[in-house]
């Protein structure tokens, strides 16, 4: 099926198979790899992107869902060499480690602070409950999301 | 992991997803968010031939006030329910469950009426459309429609009574504004389902009371609502929780831990509710 997605502001359009998952998609015909495969359960969120500007799995959705849409992947926040904030304040709070999730938690932290500009840090790990970190090196993501959204820590 | 391959429409209107699936029948599914139905795909437990898509029915999406009930467009996504200000002052209960269903990335996709035609005992939803005595309008391609009250709604084990050529097309909630009311859900990571949950919503001085994943279909603990109302009290009500279910094991628990959840989660949301 012919599809066209904005991914990033540039329109890709392919011939895919209906089956074809939206990861896939955007990592293997788009070729952005930054979007990380994790679970591909919808569990663990390491593929989190947004469409239309709201977070959601690309794991679980189809890349035929996203005809005509418009996907942003982590490569499409920052604005040439200028950091996204939640990208700086994630290097600020060392709010990584291994890495792997982080896409998916900037993501998924941009989005969040979209809809809750002012969390509280509850808000926070509530809202982030999709997003799994290995590493467990939640503490510190807490903080970058709390400092991108212009707190004291 | 990727699905079997199928066919995949896109219809422009309900009634051309109507027609869809009267010409395919039990070979077409409904995908509305794909949040039951992709990942039962990825897994190869559901292989339809066709997949149609009816997520980009916005016409589907509202929350209406009709009088005495809600009515709710069967593709309004949970977080549109969830944040919904007509669903949290006239049935809060619907907001609670639903803010409880996966996480916000889920719901961003997940449709109430997707939800409920997965008809999943372990699912959130259920239990409060049970509690709160809701119904879903059913319609096939003839224009025909018909109510189908909650408490007909699930068949069986991921079983619900819609026909493969019907499609639910809204949700109905009578107001329980001002009633107290409760949600328990007990899980050992957040987003993930519960391995008990109940819904408990007081009605005219009586209870309703509806469990999560103690039975093959979600269900009504009847005998704790028959305990409230022969004058019982929260704590004595509670013990019947388990009475008449039949809870599975699995990793998560035994069945007779999922009774004691029962017991133990029914007398918080009785309390909660202020139900005695």
């Amino acid at each position: 099926m012919e599809i066209s997605v904005d991914v990033n502001g540039t329109s890709h359009a392919a011939d895919v198979e209906p089956r074809t998952l939206l990861v896939h998609f955007i990592r293997d015909t788009v070729g952005l790899t930054g979007t990380n495969i994790g679970c591909d359960t919808s569990s663990c969120g390491a593929c989190t992107i947004h469409v239309n500007g709201e977070a959601v799995k690309s794991c679980t959705m189809l890349a035929v869902q996203a005809d005509g849409q418009q996907v942003t992947t982590i490569e499409g926040l920052a604005n040439g060499e200028q950091l996204h904030p939640m990208q700086e304040a994630f290097m600020e709070c060392h709010a990584l480690q291994c890495g792997y999730c982080t896409p998916g938690m900037v993501m998924a932290s941009v989005s969040l602070l979209d809809e809750n500009p002012s969390p509280t840090e509850a808000e926070v790990r509530e809202g982030l409950e999709g997003n799994l970190c290995r590493c467990t090196g939640y503490h510190n993501i807490v903080k970058a999301v709390l400092s991108a959204a212009g707190g004291d820590q | 992991m990727i699905p079997v391959q199928f066919d995949y429409v896109r219809p422009e209107s309900a009634d051309a997803a109507l027609a869809a699936l009267a010409e395919h029948g039990d070979e077409a599914k409904l995908m509305a968010g794909g949040h039951s139905l992709l990942p039962m795909m990825k897994l190869r437990l559901a292989y339809p031939a066709v997949v149609v898509d009816i997520g980009r029915l916005s016409d589907l999406s509202y929350v209406n006030d009709a009088g005495d009930h809600l009515a709710i467009g069967a593709l309004t996504r949970h977080r549109d329910v969830e944040t919904s200000e007509l669903v949290n002052e006239h049935a809060p209960l619907l907001a609670a469950a639903t803010a409880n269903v996966g996480d916000l990335q889920v719901r961003h996709r997940g449709t109430i009426g997707g939800s409920l035609a997965h008809a999943d005992a372990a699912a959130d939803h259920p239990s409060a459309l049970l509690a709160l005595g809701g119904s879903v309008v059913a319609r096939k391609a003839d224009g025909s429609e018909r109510v189908i009250d909650g408490a007909d709604l699930f068949a069986g084990f991921l079983e619900s009574s819609l026909d493969p050529t019907e499609m639910i097309t809204e949700v109905r909630i009578p107001k329980h504004t001002g009633a107290g009311w409760n949600f328990q859900k007990f899980n050992r990571r957040a987003q993930d389902w519960a391995i008990v949950g109940v819904s408990a919503q007081q009605v005219n001085g009586s209870a309703r009371v509806a469990l999560v994943n103690m039975h093959p279909t979600p269900a009504r603990a009847t005998a704790v609502e028959a305990a409230i109302s022969g004058g019982a009290s929260a704590a004595e009500a509670a013990e019947q929780a388990a009475e008449g279910m039949e809870p599975s094991s699995d990793l998560n628990a035994s069945v007779e831990y999922r009774q004691h959840l029962a017991r133990v989660l029914t007398k918080r949301a009785l309390q909660e509710a202020g139900i005695s």
